[in-house]
């Protein structure tokens, strides 16, 4: 039903204008809740994991045939876990806006705790020097953004598409806010029969 | 009230929320296994160098070459919930400049249904062993380990020793001759 209204412009606006005050502003702080506690939900599971992004999504074949194009991955980052070698983490490195995922293949580390490693995806024949900023030859603690706990595959999907086609991001929006709507029209059509089949007896 | 679409969504819903409970019953019913088990590993040719690395800072550095055996059975560690075991062979050793050094020489993608018993005899390297300096030459204790990434379909993503370690020499001068 929640698709029908969102075909259907015409009938979701006749709604807006025949609801009264209350209503609408019912309508208006249930989508509220729903944009807040999306919000809380991210800013709490960033407290928790340590990691400015705790679950990020898989863009590149560059870890195949271990993480695919869509996968979900969830990120922890506590400050002392020590990194080793093996582990996959998320990098972000200068000049570059998205992060990246790859496994650490080498790692010093010296007694004052610095330290320094090289990483490679799964799938690349080539360690990432080539990726790294210009001249700049190892990573460092503070490069990471998380290290990869757990992986959730498919999930992301939604993700890309609504990256890839804005279309799709604008029938999701609209299909949320229309359930929202949905739901309390729908309360107020069993009402409205409810009586009238009273009104009838 | 029963339109297409309203069915149709009650089954995608539906469908969503069975498959979601399904996945994690297949996280759940893998989560608290053990995965170690035995390997067997050996160096067997041992040289050390002392060449510039031009794939980074062009100093000259120590750069170590060697073959290892390696034989083990890693069938067991499979179930439904394994997609894929990331292997890879570490030398961790102490060395002036640094408290610990981790370097993967070699590594391979195990996927389900693949052989999982691995024997290999004098196998060269995949990858350079570079020290971070010139601490190679004359080392006593480099330790070779093996150990495993799983890669499950959904769930975590642990990673594991083998039991059974090697620790090697260095020799204490360098090689001269190519290789």
């Amino acid at each position: 039903m929640g698709v029908i209204d969102q075909l259907n412009m015409d009938s979701l606006f006749g709604e807006v204008q025949r609801m009264d005050k209350r209503q609408f502003l019912y309508q208006v702080l249930s989508f509220g809740m729903i944009v807040s506690s999306a919000l809380m939900i991210w800013k709490g599971l960033m407290v928790v994991t340590g990691s400015e992004s705790p679950i990020v999504v898989v863009l590149s074949g560059s870890m195949e045939p271990a993480f695919h194009r869509g996968d979900l991955l969830f990120l922890t980052n506590y400050r002392d876990e020590p990194v080793r070698v093996g582990e996959i983490v998320v990098f972000k490195v200068e000049g570059r806006d998205i992060p990246i995922v790859h496994r650490v293949i080498k790692l010093h580390e010296k007694n004052n705790g610095t330290l320094k490693f090289l990483t490679k995806g799964d799938n690349n024949s080539v360690d990432d020097r080539g990726l790294y900023a210009p001249g700049q030859l190892w990573l460092t603690k503070n490069d990471i953004v998380g290290r990869a706990q757990g992986v959730l595959p498919y999930v992301g999907m939604i993700t890309i598409y609504m990256n890839e086609y804005p279309n799709f991001k604008d029938a999701i929006i609209m299909s949320m806010l229309s359930k929202v709507q949905f739901r309390i029209s729908l309360k107020f059509a069993y009402l409205r029969r409810y009586l009238f089949d009273k009104a009838c007896l | 009230m029963h339109t297409v679409l309203t069915r149709g969504n009650a089954i995608l819903a539906y469908s969503l929320s069975v498959l979601a409970c399904l996945t994690f019953a297949c996280f759940l019913s893998t989560v608290f296994l053990d995965y170690r088990t035995n390997a067997k590993l050996n160096s067997v040719k041992v040289l050390v160098k002392n060449v510039a690395d031009y794939s980074a800072s062009r100093e000259k550095h120590d750069l170590g070459f060697i073959t290892f055996d390696l034989h083990t059975d890693l069938t067991s560690l499979f179930n439904w919930n394994v997609k894929e075991l990331f292997l890879y062979l570490t030398a961790e050793y102490q060395t002036e400049n640094n408290e610990l050094n981790q370097v993967v020489l070699w590594d391979k993608i195990l996927l389900r249904g693949e052989n999982a018993v691995l024997d290999f005899k004098n196998m060269n390297t995949k990858y350079y062993f570079w020290d971070d300096g010139n601490g190679l030459k004359g080392h006593k204790n480099v330790t070779l380990t093996l150990s495993w990434n799983i890669i499950p379909n959904a769930g975590l993503l642990p990673r594991i020793f083998a039991i059974g370690e090697h620790s090697f020499k260095f020799p204490d001068s360098y090689t001269v001759t190519p290789v």
